[in-house]
C-alpha cells in the first residue's frame, strides 16, 4: 500500500515548553494508527498540527508525498482533505443534522445543493443516524452528536481522518456506538490517526499505536505486540494502567 | 371627554401622517445600525490589531458625544460645508450611526459567547476564517443578539423624536404643531403618547416573532 502521510522531524513548543520534540512516523494508505500516552503528553497537539490547526515550529508533513507547508499550498484544501473529529464534537449549534453534514460539501467543496444532500444523507445513514436530519445538535446524546460529527468529516470525502480523543466527553455507556462506527469505518480501508484512552479499539482495531510520552515517540509498532511485550519501561507502566482491560 | 376625542379624531390625519414618518425614520436607521453595527461588531472581534484600535476609537467617540450633537452635525455642519442633505435623510443616517455603536458592542458580546469550537471546527473542515465568520459565526451571533439588540431597536424607535429637531415632521414634531395651531398641546401630547405606545408594543410583537422563529434549541446566551 502507498504511503499517505510522512510526518518528518515535527517539533513544536508552547513558549518554554516543548510540546513535541523530534517527531516522525508514516501512514500507509487504509491503515488505522492510535496514539496513546497519557494526557499532557502531547498527542492533541499532535494532531493539530497535522492540519495545522496549532502550526509546528519546523519538521514536515507530507500529504500523498506533497509538503503541506510548500509553495502554492493551500491550507484551507489540505485541511478539507484532512477531517478532523473533536472530542467535544463541536457540531454547528443553528444547523440541523442534515444541514451539519451538508456543510463539507455545499461550502467548502462548493458542491450543488442536490449533491451535497445526496453525500450527506449517505454518510448520515453510514452512522445510523436518519431519522433525526431534522433534528439541532443540541438536542442529540453525546454519543450521537459525535456519530455527526463523524458523518459530517467524512462528506467532505478526505483523504484520511483525524480523531482527537472522539469518546473522551461520553458517559461510558455511549462510547460503544462511536468506537463501532469508527470500527466500520476502519474495516471500509478509511484511512485513520485515533487519539485515544480507548486501549481495547487501539489493541484490536489499529494496525500501527505509538506510544507518546513528553512531547517524544517512546515507542510505535504492532498494537499486539506492543500491548504484549512493550520494549519501554514507560511504555511498560502506561499501559499498566490498563491491565484490567487484558 | 367628548371634546378630548373630537379633538383626537380632527387631529388624527396630521398625526398618523407624523407616525408613518416616524415608522420610516426609524426602519432606515435601525437597519444603517444593525448593518453597521454587525460590520462594527465583528471587526472588534476578528480583524487585525490596527483596524480594532480605529474601530475601537469610532466606537468610543461617538458613544462620547450625545445624539443631538451627531444630528446637528451632520445636517447643519455638514450643510455648512456644502453637503446640505434632506433632513430626513440627515436624521436617519445620524440616528442610525449613533445606533450602530451600541449594536457593534451587543454583536461583539454575542459573537464572543459563541464557543471558539465553532470557528475551529470551521477552519478545521477548510473554511477561510471570513467564509467562516459568514457561515458559521454570523447566523448565530445574528440569534444571540436579538434580546440585547431589540432593546436598542425599541429604545431608537422613540429616539426618532430627536428628529423634531432639525425640522423632519415625525410625530412628535406633528404634535407641536396640531398643538400650537389648535393651543391644545396636553390633547395632542397625549394622542401623541398614545401612538407611540401603541406602535412601540407593534414592533416588540414583531421582535418576539423573528425571536421565535429564528429559535434553535441549544442556541442561547449562557449565564
Amino acid at each position: 500500500m502507498a504511503t499517505i502521510l510522512e510526518v518528518k522531524h515535527l517539533t513544536k513548543r508552547f513558549v518554554d515548553n516543548e510540546v513535541l520534540k523530534d517527531v516522525s512516523f508514516e501512514l500507509k494508505k487504509g491503515e488505522t494508527l492510535a496514539v496513546i500516552g497519557s494526557s499532557g503528553s502531547g498527542k492533541s497537539t499532535l494532531l493539530r498540527c497535522l492540519n495545522h490547526l496549532s502550526k509546528p515550529d519546523t519538521g514536515e508533513i507530507l500529504l500523498e508525498g506533497v509538503d503541506i507547508n510548500g509553495p502554492g499550498i493551500n491550507l484551507n484544501t489540505v485541511r478539507a482533505d484532512m477531517g478532523f473529529v473533536f472530542q467535544d464534537f463541536n457540531l454547528f449549534t443553528h444547523l440541523t443534522i442534515l444541514d451539519n453534514v451538508m456543510f463539507g460539501p455545499l461550502r467548502v467543496r462548493g458542491q450543488s445543493k442536490q449533491e451535497a444532500e445526496e453525500i450527506a444523507m449517505e454518510e448520515i445513514k453510514r452512522v445510523g443516524m436518519v431519522n433525526k436530519i431534522k433534528s439541532y445538535p443540541a438536542e442529540l446524546s453525546g454519543g450521537q452528536q459525535q456519530r455527526i460529527s463523524i458523518a459530517r468529516a467524512l462528506a467532505l470525502k478526505p483523504k484520511l481522518i483525524l480523531y482527537d480523543e472522539p469518546t473522551s466527553a461520553l458517559d461510558p455507556e455511549l462510547t460503544g456506538e462511536v468506537l463501532s462506527v469508527m470500527t466500520a469505518l476502519a474495516n471500509d480501508g478509511m484511512t485513520a490517526i485515533v487519539v485515544t484512552h480507548e486501549m481495547g479499539f487501539a489493541r484490536s482495531v489499529a494496525d500501527k499505536v505509538i506510544f507518546i510520552d513528553q512531547g517524544v515517540i517512546v515507542e510505535q509498532g504492532d498494537p499486539k505486540e506492543m500491548f504484549k511485550r512493550p520494549r519501554h519501561d514507560r511504555t511498560k507502566l502506561f499501559l499498566s494502567n490498563f491491565v484490567n482491560l487484558e | 371627554m367628548v371634546s378630548f376625542f373630537n379633538y383626537a379624531i380632527k387631529i388624527l390625519p396630521d398625526m398618523l401622517s407624523g407616525a408613518w414618518v416616524t415608522v420610516q425614520l426609524s426602519v432606515v436607521c435601525i437597519t444603517v445600525g444593525i448593518i453597521f453595527g454587525m460590520v462594527l461588531g465583528v471587526l472588534r472581534v476578528y480583524s487585525s490589531k490596527f483596524v480594532y484600535w480605529m474601530v475601537t476609537a469610532y466606537v468610543e467617540f461617538l458613544r462620547g458625544t450625545p445624539c443631538l450633537l451627531q444630528l446637528f452635525f451632520i445636517y447643519y455642519g455638514l450643510g455648512d460645508m456644502g453637503l446640505l442633505l434632506k433632513p430626513i435623510l440627515a436624521a436617519g443616517l445620524a440616528l442610525g450611526i449613533n445606533t450602530s455603536v451600541y449594536q457593534a458592542e451587543y454583536f461583539r458580546g454575542a459573537i464572543q459567547s459563541i464557543k471558539p469550537g465553532q470557528m475551529v471546527a470551521a477552519r478545521a473542515m477548510g473554511l477561510g476564517k471570513w467564509q467562516s465568520v459568514r457561515y458559521v459565526i454570523l447566523p448565530q451571533a445574528l440569534r444571540l443578539v436579538i434580546p440585547s439588540s431589540s432593546n436598542e431597536i425599541i429604545y431608537m424607535f422613540k429616539y426618532t423624536s430627536v428628529a423634531f429637531a432639525v425640522g423632519v415632521p415625525e410625530l412628535l414634531a406633528q404634535a407641536d404643531l396640531t398643538g400650537s395651531m389648535n393651543y391644545r398641546y396636553f390633547e395632542s401630547y397625549v394622542v401623541a403618547a398614545i401612538i407611540y405606545t401603541l406602535m412601540v408594543f407593534f414592533v416588540a410583537k414583531i421582535i418576539s416573532i423573528i425571536e421565535k422563529k429564528a429559535y434553535v434549541p441549544g442556541l442561547q446566551l449562557a449565564q
